[in-house]
């Protein structure tokens, strides 16, 4: 089935709103705010539900109770000074924001990247998909009432991630770590020594939870046919990374932007078939594998040289006035930067596409007719963090 | 994919009376812009939809700009006609003189969309819109209807810049709460002075405090010090 199939034909209008759900019986329905204090909303997100009996009728997502006005305090600082609070955003997956926002400033000026230092970037952003990955399976099994087990799991692996983090930048998630033009420090033999013994486990991990998950059948009968999503609708609200994959849109932006030096790997697209969250589960978890023959590839191949370019301005950084717009692939989808600059050292505009809220444009779509209980899971299986949503 | 000049003219051809501009960008990006009249937004985005050479599926980023008032001044060389004693002769002599002019660019809030394509896997083509000033007429069509992605998107532009977007299904404030005044991300909003929360305050900070809290005095002279 070709991706463009699903244009050929006008849609009616309206096609893409959520359908009304009929009441069943008689009767009032029931308001009730899940969130923000609901342990299974990764945070402060609350959803307006209507519900008749268990059945959801209406799901009004409520955002806001992390915004602190991210892109604001992005125009009032210089370029650079963005950098830590990027770290903030998705605070799961700090290298990839730095990367997004790296690309976006080195489009704005036309920056290179020395080799080595785009390996380094690659290295780093397989290693974030995996922890986003392993978390995000991790805590949609725990919302199962997997307790425990899975999630500690996937906890394990991530730290010995975090450790080599540590170890690099610094830090364990807050890594600040990527420059307009390179990155911070150079990882030594040692290090690389280490993410590769790293690596080398990883395979068994991702056995290993597979065989522990994936034909499970308390697992497959609350995921399969669950929150299901229309290839066509996902398309049309935005919806990226695993999610847009599961429903079988083959589109990932490292295979259609190149960006760094994703071209000099071999790896594959992993999709989906139903669009429901047992694809969305298992296209992380392959997901997994594929970063991890990239990783394997990046770590073989790094070769010496700088990190940084020496023609990189970095005092007096002044962008020549014009704009651009950056994304990446990242864990949760197209993370993108938007930057418009007027000639001074702080951006004019600075905007940040977030993955995280975009896709939860379509959670009314899936959870509606579904039982409550199931709510908690097709929203797990969204995979957001709100200081991404909320910013 | 197509130039920015060919959608430009595809968009005339495909539009009858669009008014389409493009607004080049000197940064080395290279991604120019074109920028649509308001009243032909919604068509020129279903055209930009349903074109099968552009096929634009994907609208990605969504955001607003906010661009207020400014002078802006120009030297301009004039040539005018003065009167100059020359050999005790009166005369009249034209003299170019150096003048600085000062015009005033009205303020608008513009709304930027990114559309890639999945099915052709090309992108972006940027499409703006451009409100008439920043105060009473700040209405744009909204995409929704044809893009679900801008449904969020344009919300927070209408949260934090004030843009209303006409034609969209649910336009309420997203991050900030309801209750909430003004628009936080235009360039001239002013934050609110209740500094007095911070522990130590200091310098401007405590310059601050200390005027809020005698503006609270007069407006509460029966609280007591402290009782917050």
């Amino acid at each position: 089935m070709s991706i463009g199939s699903f244009f050929q034909t006008r849609k009616p209008e309206g096609w893409n709103r959520p359908p009304l759900i009929e009441q069943h019986g008689e009767g009032e329905l029931l308001e009730v705010a899940m969130g923000p204090h609901h342990p299974s909303t990764h945070g402060v997100f609350r959803m307006d539900l209507a519900l008749d009996g268990e059945r959801v009728v209406r799901l009004k997502p409520v955002f806001g109770y992390l915004h602190r006005n991210h892109e604001k305090i992005g125009e009032g600082q210089s370029y650079l000074a963005s950098m830590p609070f990027t770290d903030r955003l998705d605070y799961v997956c700090s290298l990839t924001n730095n990367w997004a926002y790296a690309l976006a400033v080195e489009k704005l000026v036309a920056q290179e990247v020395p080799e080595r230092a785009e390996y380094i970037r690659v290295i780093l952003a397989e290693f974030t998909r995996i922890v986003n990955h392993a978390s995000a399976i991790g805590f949609l099994l725990q919302e199962m009432g997997a307790s425990g087990t899975p999630l500690m799991y996937a906890f394990r692996e991530r730290e010995k991630i975090l450790d080599l983090f540590e170890e690099l930048t610094g830090s364990r998630m807050m890594c600040n770590y990527m420059r307009f033009g390179g990155c911070r420090v150079d990882t030594s033999a040692d290090w690389l020594k280490a993410a590769q013994k790293v690596v080398d486990g990883l395979p068994g991990f991702v056995d290993e939870i597979d065989q522990l998950l994936s034909s499970n059948e308390i697992l497959m009968a609350r995921c399969q046919g669950m929150g299901i999503l229309k290839a066509d609708l996902a398309v049309n609200a935005g919806v990226t990374g695993p999610m847009l994959r599961a429903t079988g849109v083959g589109y990932d932006i490292r295979k259609i932007d190149h960006y760094g030096i994703y071209d000099r790997f071999n790896f594959r697209v992993p999709i989906g078939e139903v669009g429901d969250i047992y694809d969305r589960y298992m296209v992380r978890m392959l997901e997994m594998r594929e970063s991890i023959t990239i990783l394997r590839q990046a770590i073989h191949d790094i070769p010496a040289g700088p990190i940084m370019d020496v023609k990189a301005k970095i005092r007096g950084f002044r962008p020549k006035p014009g704009e651009a717009y950056g994304r990446i692939e990242a864990p949760k989808g197209e993370l993108g930067f938007y930057l418009i600059s007027d000639g001074s050292p702080n951006p004019y505009r600075y905007r940040v596409r977030p993955p995280s809220l975009i896709n939860l444009t379509v959670l009314e779509d899936m959870c509606l007719g579904h039982n409550v209980a199931d709510v908690v899971l097709i929203f797990g299986s969204v995979d957001i963090v709100l200081g991404e949503v909320d910013r | 994919m197509l130039t920015i000049e060919e959608i430009k003219s595809a968009i005339e051809a495909g539009v009858p009376g669009a008014t389409v501009e493009i607004v080049s960008n000197p940064s080395p990006s290279g991604q120019h812009s074109l920028r649509v009249a308001p009243c032909d937004g919604f068509a020129v985005a279903t055209f930009l939809q349903e074109n099968a050479d552009l096929s634009l599926d994907f609208l990605s980023n969504v955001t607003g700009v906010d661009w207020p008032e400014k002078e802006v001044s120009e030297k301009v060389k004039v040539t005018r006609p003065a009167t100059k004693t020359v050999d005790g002769v009166e005369q009249t002599v034209e003299e170019t003189v150096e003048e600085t002019r000062k015009t005033l660019v009205p303020g608008c809030l513009e709304a930027v969309y990114h559309l890639f394509s999945i099915e052709k896997k090309h992108g972006p083509v940027i499409l703006r819109m451009r409100t008439v000033n920043r105060t009473d007429n700040v209405e744009l069509p909204s995409l929704t209807p044809i893009w679900r992605s801008a449904e969020f998107q344009e919300r927070e532009i209408f949260d934090l810049y004030g843009i209303v977007f006409v034609g969209h299904p649910d336009l309420r404030r997203i991050l900030m709460w309801d209750g909430f005044k003004d628009h936080p991300m235009r360039r001239d909003y002013v934050s609110p002075d209740d500094f007095d929360y911070e522990p130590t305050p200091h310098d401007e900070v405590l310059a601050r405090v200390q005027a809020h809290q005698a503006t609270e005095k007069t407006a509460n002279p029966g609280q007591e010090e402290g009782s917050r």
